[in-house]
């Protein structure tokens, strides 16, 4: 690599080491979490190439186990990948608007890239969109060969550990925990559970995921008529 | 599930994955168009209902009334917070947790 491209790469390969720890470990859990569910290690490693979406996938896995339910699948990923709907919004300056780049830069836009490339000043000397691509890259390639490893080397060694499958519960809970600690008043993060825990009683196990969501939309929507209501 | 059936919902999610972080640069890009108002405070109200809906989805399967009553699944679930409240860090939390329970449903349960 010539002076130029070398400095932007290095660049960008330090912004992601605290990813690269991070992608790794939670990708083996994962790959190993799928392992423990009965699937090959091609199962992790394809649904990490093709979905590349940590939270999304643990949940797939899920429904893979699941009589066929193609709504099902469309309306959870869209709620629970809703998020980066916004970050794309935020990306909207800062990535090209056209070319090859603009479609790996939009298709790699994870949660930690996210952070990385809208936080991240890039120097002077350094290209912006090409350190925004070695950063969308790196972490794209730790997130597979994690999912890969795990997956891997639990179908070799025969893995069986007996309680991992709570990594997929730790994740949540986590995720969960940030955005309480985040959030001004607890009306979203309590609705969520309270409406959950409702449908989960009333509906079972298998469909109260669906009316949840569209429960909390609905709820959304009558919170939003009303502050509205109050502004006029 | 048959393997057709699984692709398809493996390419599901994939497709809807990729558009919602496509969709903004198609309805947004160029012109200095607004993220309709409902549609921001949705983007706010949400994440937080739904990592809580899905905390629940994880303790679905639990069994309450009969031993061990998810003493495993609620202690360990406890020390996945504490630590992560005490701490910050997403990876030691979850590492944390799932060490303690393995722990818990091979040694102690």
């Amino acid at each position: 690599m010539q002076g130029q491209q070398w400095r932007n790469f290095r660049f960008a390969f330090s912004m992601s080491t605290p990813v690269l720890f991070g992608y790794l470990i939670l990708g083996i859990g994962y790959g190993l979490y799928m392992h423990n569910l009965g699937f090959s290690f091609w199962y992790p490693t394809l649904m990490a190439l093709t979905i590349y979406g940590g939270s999304v996938e643990f949940l797939v896995a899920n429904l893979l186990l699941q009589h066929f339910n193609p709504v099902n699948v469309l309306l959870i990923t869209a709620m629970l990948s809703f998020r980066q709907f916004f970050y794309s919004v935020s990306m909207l300056t800062k990535y090209p608007r056209s070319g090859w780049k603009k479609w790996l830069l939009i298709y790699g836009l994870s949660d930690e890239t996210f952070v990385l490339n809208y936080y991240t000043e890039v120097p002077q000397e350094c290209d912006a969109t090409t350190v925004h691509l070695w950063i969308n890259l790196l972490d794209y390639l730790y997130w597979v060969l994690g999912a890969f490893l795990g997956g891997f080397f639990g179908s070799a060694l025969n893995i069986q550990i007996k309680g991992l499958d709570f990594v997929m519960t730790a994740l949540f809970l986590v995720l969960a925990t940030d955005q309480i600690l985040k959030e001004k008043d607890h009306l979203s993060s309590l609705s969520g559970i309270a409406i959950a825990v409702g449908c989960l009683l009333l509906f079972g196990k298998t469909s109260f995921l669906m009316v949840t969501l569209l429960l909390l939309v609905a709820e959304y929507y009558w919170i939003y008529r009303r502050k509205r209501g109050i502004g006029k | 599930m048959s393997l057709l059936q699984q692709i398809i919902t493996i390419a599901i999610a994939a497709g809807t994955n990729f558009l919602t972080r496509w969709l903004p640069f198609r309805l947004f890009a160029g012109k200095d168009k607004e993220v309709a108002p409902f549609i921001q405070g949705l983007g706010k109200f949400l994440p937080a209902a739904i990592m809580g809906m899905l905390v629940i989805y994880c303790y679905r399967n639990i069994d309450f009334i009969s031993s061990p009553h998810g003493l495993p699944e609620i202690i360990a679930g406890l020390f996945t917070v504490g630590i992560h409240v005490w701490r910050r860090s997403m990876f030691l939390s979850l590492i944390g947790g799932t060490i303690c329970y393995i722990l818990l449903v091979n040694f102690v349960f």
